[in-house]
């Protein structure tokens, strides 16, 4: 009963001096399997229009994106209410490869920072150096005392996927390094 | 008594007066001051007593190396102890009140301790308060209480209402210290390209230049100052930081930047302390060198100051130290602030020079002022008792029985020579000479700290590296050296005049007679003196260690700055052996103390530490959730209703799980989908029983175990196709079993086609239990839940109510019982549904403390309770769910140890007191007699204790010697104190034996 | 705190991003093997003053176990390889003995 279903913190924002924001819900899947192969690369490319991304990339097509998890992992994002229906075209296209198809959009939580604040606020919980990432990486990595995945999405814009059950303590994080007059005048 | 000159003061605004108080009194300051100049501008000398002796004790230095002036700092919520009044600015409205006097700074009762000095020798922790015993309770600690500890702690109900953060950042180069040498390194390097940051710790850049009155370029040093620092705010790839202090450097290039926002502006709305956690390809320390003391009767006075400091104060606050200064020396540096006091219209009847020459360039100039030089002479005493009044002078080669001279003064500037700030070379394992010109240690650049790459991260430049005179060269060579780029030439020069070498004064005078030598004090801060160093080395204190920790020199908040060299040399003297023989003190991170806010940063309140939720905790929130921790989960323990006591709502859940539908929030357990070709196979290996032959629809309950054969998780795997399995984890252990999966898969079978995914979070999960749970379920409909299309121990997927559901009909408590999972998005809106459909039945939620009873009385296991990481599967009568099948699975080997087939370990059974209360949980049961140590002999212990509501009477579940085949016999268990409870062995199966309630 | 690189994802993290797994190149001793040899491997451990060999996981990255070189008492880091290996690489040992030559070798 998907028309019941709710993120963990429907409309949690912040204002500081970057915008955070809790970003509802995302269609999230994971994909295990040999990214060589061909028959991956051609699934993913039918079902979501996007190509393999590279190591630590993160590419797009309308509606839909692939990040880099590990060398043998994806993880695809796309409209919330189309991960089911992806998840069992995907598992036919795969059904001779040893590969391993599984919606994880409720296991997670997902926050937009914007502003071009975001490596400034961030840099406070990761350990992380954010003046080497750029518009279409994705960074698997440490906020504070949880696993995070931020994914520089736009000029002035990154997207953090953390686990559902800590969103409450990554917006407090968040809200925390990201409040007013904290500036620390690093990358910004 | 010091006062505020009429005119000067390089850092002061005299525009801008600041009122603050020190020990309830008013006093003004101007913007810019520190507190110390603040103190001293208003004639407090007197600042503080000292911690063993509280003798009156004065500012001495100007910056982080004071060792006296520490003061309590703000009120309330704000106070905080121990805070440097030479590196605290002024700020308008700041409240200071000075430490360690009883009852007041001016009138100390405790100075007593200073007439009887022998109570407090070196090692007088170890030798004093012993006999007679009675003394301790009634006089020895009363006093000691009263008078240990340095400051007092903030009121414990204070909260600190600051903020705090810490920040991580990135660089090629790190140069700490913005004094000239900083500058020009960090500006060579930044030319050539490289990502530079360079940190200072005051509020200044230039470091001490500007005060000692040099010139670079053929102008004064504040033009080249102010030239580079506009070069370097020019380059993108810099990064300049004030108020800044590297305070440790460690392992591979992390350096711990303590920076301090708004200590000195504590209206700003921003953070107040921010932990730079750097990482830093290479480093140079530019930390500049710290002047020595003397050691001469009386150099504790307030008024006896480093002539440094002296300077400092004259030239950045325009400060008289006294209307008469007399300069205590062993070198020509000392001069200077001689003469620049003398040029400020300041007394200075006399340079008292230990050396037998003293005509360079600056004793020459002093003279020329008319300043009179007495060579090869000492200070044998200072007269006065809480402030200077004069001094007497003797030969430096005497014993000081008597004086040559004396002289009126109400101050004394004293310089014993400079040591290098080599501690943050050193804090990583960078090693040191002993410099025999300056005698002090210098970074030895041939023993560098060693980072990731095996090459040496750290120079150092300026005068921490030694360099006493012309630095802004080496400074430009190591900046360039630090980023690889082509070495130039160095772009500036700064010209100082030439100074005769120092001769090293370690006690003054030389072979002075004991009662000066008790007198002398090497450390301010902990009250020790030359006397308690050659004390030590007589009692067989050699090891410099053990002598810094029996008379606990340098052990202070200060850790020896000032007194680490002099008091090394006076043990060396004493144990007639060479400064470099004697080695030096550990030089431990932080530089000097930092908050413990920044420490923690955001780590407090709400985001102390993560707190996971479920989708349904709003709900038990709202619902009189009593809490529990599970690791960073919260559950309810049980559900208070208004006035209900915790025991009573307890027995209402558990009643009513047992007569009629109950439902139990258990999303926490671990989901992991394990799927592959070799899926089977691999789960074969990792539970102790058979897991291949499981058919899709189906369920089993399963045991890991470790290597060792002990238990380590449990729980039910359900096969949801050929390929695929859905692994149910102890609460606790998803991430545990998750990442034990992946080492195996990726450590040992790495050619196992498996794949692992941690779906914990993608379902929340819902027990639905109790005899009438099927009618409720059926009253949403949408899945045929009977016992034919739903057997025990199988599972479907479909509809629930319209919801997403996949069922298992697995049960934890030996009811009827479904356990559904449903996407956590969906969860809330579902529990919300059953409750509403349940109303009418009386359905309620239970907690885990109903959970804990209902599988006690079922005698269930609990990994963490039956188990601790030592107990095997066949301890707890769990034979059965290993397979005798297979070769091989984790733990097997483990299991056939000899001490694991001992038939007397501890094995499962069910207690039952004979009078029905509740046994203590954890208690041992004990055997009649002794052992051979006289300790009561054990047979076994308590691992679960309840009240039973469906019983009515204490359970419990434990591990006893040869337990199962003692059925029936009586055990007597530990109770508080001297008290033994009886209990009767049982079967652990208290309730429905046969299993008939939970397969209906 | 450490710097180590991942083999897997290319990433160079600090300590905290890593989990630490002790000996690397450890030999499972299962059902039928003697006690000196599950011995061996449950519980003997080299502690070895220069260059150890040793399992860490990116745990708060791709997730994956690696294996670094590193010596003990500089703690120099000689290099990072991936686990699916039982000895180290070549080019790796020769790295090591080139450094330390009195290393005793793997």
């Amino acid at each position: 009963m998907s028309d019941l279903a709710t993120s963990a913190l429907p409309g949690a924002e912040f204002s500081g001096f970057v915008q955070v924001r809790e970003a509802g819900l995302h269609g999230m899947i994971t994909l295990r399997g040999d990214l060589a192969s061909g028959t991956l690369a051609a699934a993913l490319h039918n079902a979501t229009g996007c190509a393999l991304p590279a190591q630590r990339k993160v590419t797009r097509a309308e509606g839909f994106a692939l990040a880099w998890m590990s060398p043998d992992e994806v993880l695809i994002l796309c409209p919330y209410a189309q991960a089911p229906a992806l998840v069992a075209t995907l598992a036919q296209a795969l059904a001779g490869e040893f590969a391993t198809v599984a919606n994880v959009s409720d296991a997670r939580a997902v926050f937009t920072l914007s502003g071009p604040g975001w490596r400034d606020a961030l840099a406070k919980l990761c350990p992380v150096d954010f003046g080497a990432m750029a518009e279409g990486d994705i960074r698997r990595t440490r906020a504070a005392q949880v696993a995070a995945a931020i994914w520089v999405s736009g000029p002035q814009e990154v997207h953090l996927v953390c686990f559902r059950s800590v969103a409450g303590y990554m917006f407090d994080l968040l809200s925390t390094a990201a409040a007013p007059g904290s500036e620390p005048g690093l990358y910004a | 008594m010091s006062y505020r000159l009429a005119q000067g003061g390089r850092l002061i605004n005299r525009a801008a007066p600041q009122t603050f108080r020190f020990n309830g009194k008013s006093f003004t300051g101007f913007a810019g001051d520190t507190l110390a100049a603040g103190l001293l501008a208003n004639g407090q000398m007197l600042v503080g007593r000292s911690f063993k002796y509280h003798r009156p004790r004065g500012i001495v230095a100007s910056g982080a190396e004071e060792p006296n002036a520490l003061v309590g700092l703000g009120s309330g919520n704000s106070f905080e102890p121990n805070q440097r009044a030479t590196t605290t600015e002024l700020f308008e409205g700041l409240v200071a009140e000075s430490q360690n006097h009883w009852p007041s700074l001016d009138f100390d009762l405790l100075a007593v301790n200073n007439l009887v000095p022998q109570f407090l020798t070196a090692g007088f922790y170890y030798k004093t308060f012993l006999q007679p015993r009675a003394f301790w309770k009634h006089v020895y600690e009363p006093i000691i209480r009263r008078s240990a500890g340095l400051g007092k702690a903030p009121a414990p109900e204070a909260r600190d209402p600051n903020r705090y953060e810490q920040i991580y950042a990135f660089c090629d180069l790190l140069v700490i210290g913005g004094g000239i040498a900083g500058l020009q390194a960090a500006l060579s390097a930044a030319q050539a390209g490289a990502r530079v940051v360079l940190w200072e710790q005051t509020a200044h850049w230039g470091g001490r230049a500007p005060v000692d009155g040099v010139e670079i370029d053929g102008a004064p040093a504040q033009n080249w100052i102010e030239t580079t620092l506009a070069k370097l705010a020019a380059l993108p790839n810099v990064q300049l930081r004030l108020r800044c202090m590297g305070a440790g450097v460690h392992d591979h290039g992390y350096v711990l930047g303590y920076e301090r926002v708004t200590d000195h502006a504590p209206d700003l709305d921003a953070p107040r302390h921010r932990l730079w956690r750097m990482r830093a390809r290479r480093i140079i320390t530019a930390t500049g060198a710290i002047e020595r003391p003397l050691s001469f009767a009386g150099n504790d006075l307030p008024g006896v100051m480093l002539a440094s400091a002296m300077r400092d104060y004259l030239v950045n606050y325009a400060i008289a130290p006294g209307r008469e200064v007399v300069v205590v020396t062993n070198n020509d540096d000392a001069y200077r602030s001689a003469i620049a006091l003398r040029k400020a219209g300041i007394g200075v009847p006399a340079v008292i020079d230990a050396r037998a020459h003293a005509t360079g360039p600056l004793p020459e100039a002093a003279r020329a002022l008319g300043i009179r030089v007495l060579t090869g002479k000492g200070i044998r005493k200072v007269k006065g008792r809480k402030c200077v009044t004069g001094v007497e002078v003797c030969r430096i080669d005497s014993k000081g029985t008597a004086y040559t001279d004396t002289f009126s003064c109400d101050a004394v500037a004293m310089s014993g020579g400079w040591s290098p700030v080599v501690h943050l070379w050193s804090h990583c394992g960078g090693k040191l000479l002993w410099d025999d010109r300056g005698h002090f240690f210098r970074p030895d650049p041939s023993r560098p700290p060693l980072g990731a790459d095996g090459a040496g991260f750290v120079q150092v430049c300026g005068a921490a590296n030694g360099d006493l005179g012309a630095v802004l060269e080496g400074a430009h060579g190591a900046g360039q050296k630090a980023v690889s780029a082509p070495l130039t030439p160095a772009p500036a020069q700064e010209k100082l005049e030439s100074e005769a070498p120092m001769e090293p004064v370690w006690i003054m005078p030389r072979r002075a007679e004991y009662d000066l030598r008790t007198k002398m004090w090497l450390d301010f801060q902990n009250d020790v003196k030359v006397a308690d160093v050659q004390l030590a080395a007589r009692e067989g204190y050699h090891s410099v260690e053990h002598t810094k920790r029996y008379t606990t020199l340098g052990m202070a908040t200060d850790q020896g700055k000032l007194s680490n060299i002099n008091g090394l040399a006076v043990l060396s003297d004493a144990l007639g052996q060479p400064i470099p023989a004697t080695g030096t003190t550990t030089f431990r991170p932080p530089y000097t103390p930092i908050s413990l806010g920044a420490i923690g940063a955001e780590a407090r309140g709400a985001t102390f530490q993560p707190l996971r939720k479920t989708p349904l905790m709003d709900w038990h929130a709202a619902h009189g959730a009593d809490w529990e921790p599970v690791g960073q989960w919260r559950r309810p323990y049980t559900y208070l209703r208004p006035g209900e006591k915790r025991h009573d709502a307890v027995n209402r859940e558990v009643r009513n799980a047992r007569e009629n539908v109950a439902l139990l929030d258990a999303s926490t357990l671990g989901k992991l989908l394990v799927r592959g070709p070799d899926a089977g196979k691999f789960l074969d290996m990792l539970y102790t029983n058979m897991m291949s032959s499981l058919k899709p629809g189906a369920c089993r309950y399963g045991l890991m175990c470790t290597e060792n054969g002990f238990l380590m998780d449990d729980g039910v795997v359900a096969r949801l196709d050929e390929q695929s399995f859905l692994v149910h984890t102890t609460s606790g252990g998803a991430d545990h079993v998750h990442g034990w999966m992946e080492d195996w898969l990726q450590c040992e079978w790495w050619d196992w086609k498996v794949h692992v995914v941690n779906l914990t979070e993608q379902f929340a999960q819902i027990a639905v239990v109790g005899p009438k749970a099927r009618v409720l379920l059926e009253r949403l409909g949408g899945m045929d839940l009977g016992a034919q299309a739903l057997p025990f121990m199988g599972w479907r997927e479909g509809k629930i109510g319209g919801f997403d559901a996949r069922v298992f009909r697995i049960s934890f408590s030996g009811e009827l019982s479904f356990e559904i999972a449903i996407p956590a998005s969906q969860a809330r809106a579902f529990w919300d549904r059953l409750m509403a459909e349940g109303a009418d039945m009386g359905i309620m939620p239970y907690g885990t403390e109903a959970l804990h009873i209902l599988r006690a009385e079922k005698g269930f296991i609990m990994i963490g309770d039956e188990t601790d990481g030592t107990v095997i599967p066949q301890d707890l009568g769990l034979n059965w769910a290993i397979s005798k099948k297979k070769d091989d699975f984790l733990g097997k080997r483990g299991m056939e140890r000899s001490a694991m087939q001992n038939p007397l370990r501890w094995q499962l059974v069910g207690l039952e007191t004979v009078d029905g209360s509740v046994l203590p949980h954890g208690a041992l049961a004990v055997k009649a007699g002794l052992n051979a140590n006289k300790q009561a002999i054990t047979e076994g212990r308590v691992t679960s204790s309840y009240f039973s509501a469906t019983l009515g009477r204490g359970i419990a579940l434990g591990l006893v010697e040869r337990g199962p085949a003692r059925m029936g016999e009586v055990l007597s268990f530990a109770g508080e104190g001297k008290t033994r409870i009886t209990a009767r062995i049982v079967d652990p199966v208290f309730y429905d034996k046969d299993g008939a309630k939970q397969n209906v | 705190m450490l710097v180590l690189t991942c083999p897997y994802c290319g990433i160079t993290a600090e300590e905290t991003e890593f989990k630490p797994g002790g000996e690397a190149h450890l030999k499972r001793f299962g059902p039928g093997s003697s006690d000196a040899d599950y011995e061996s491997y449950m519980f003997n451990r080299k502690n070895p003053r220069g260059v150890h060999f040793e399992r860490w996981r990116h745990a708060y990255g791709c997730g994956k176990w690696f294996l670094a070189a590193r010596d003990t008492v500089t703690l120099e880091v000689f290099g990072t390889y991936r686990a699916q290996t039982t000895t180290p690489p070549a080019d790796l040992v020769a790295t090591i003995a080139q450094k330390r030559p009195d290393w005793e070798g793997v």
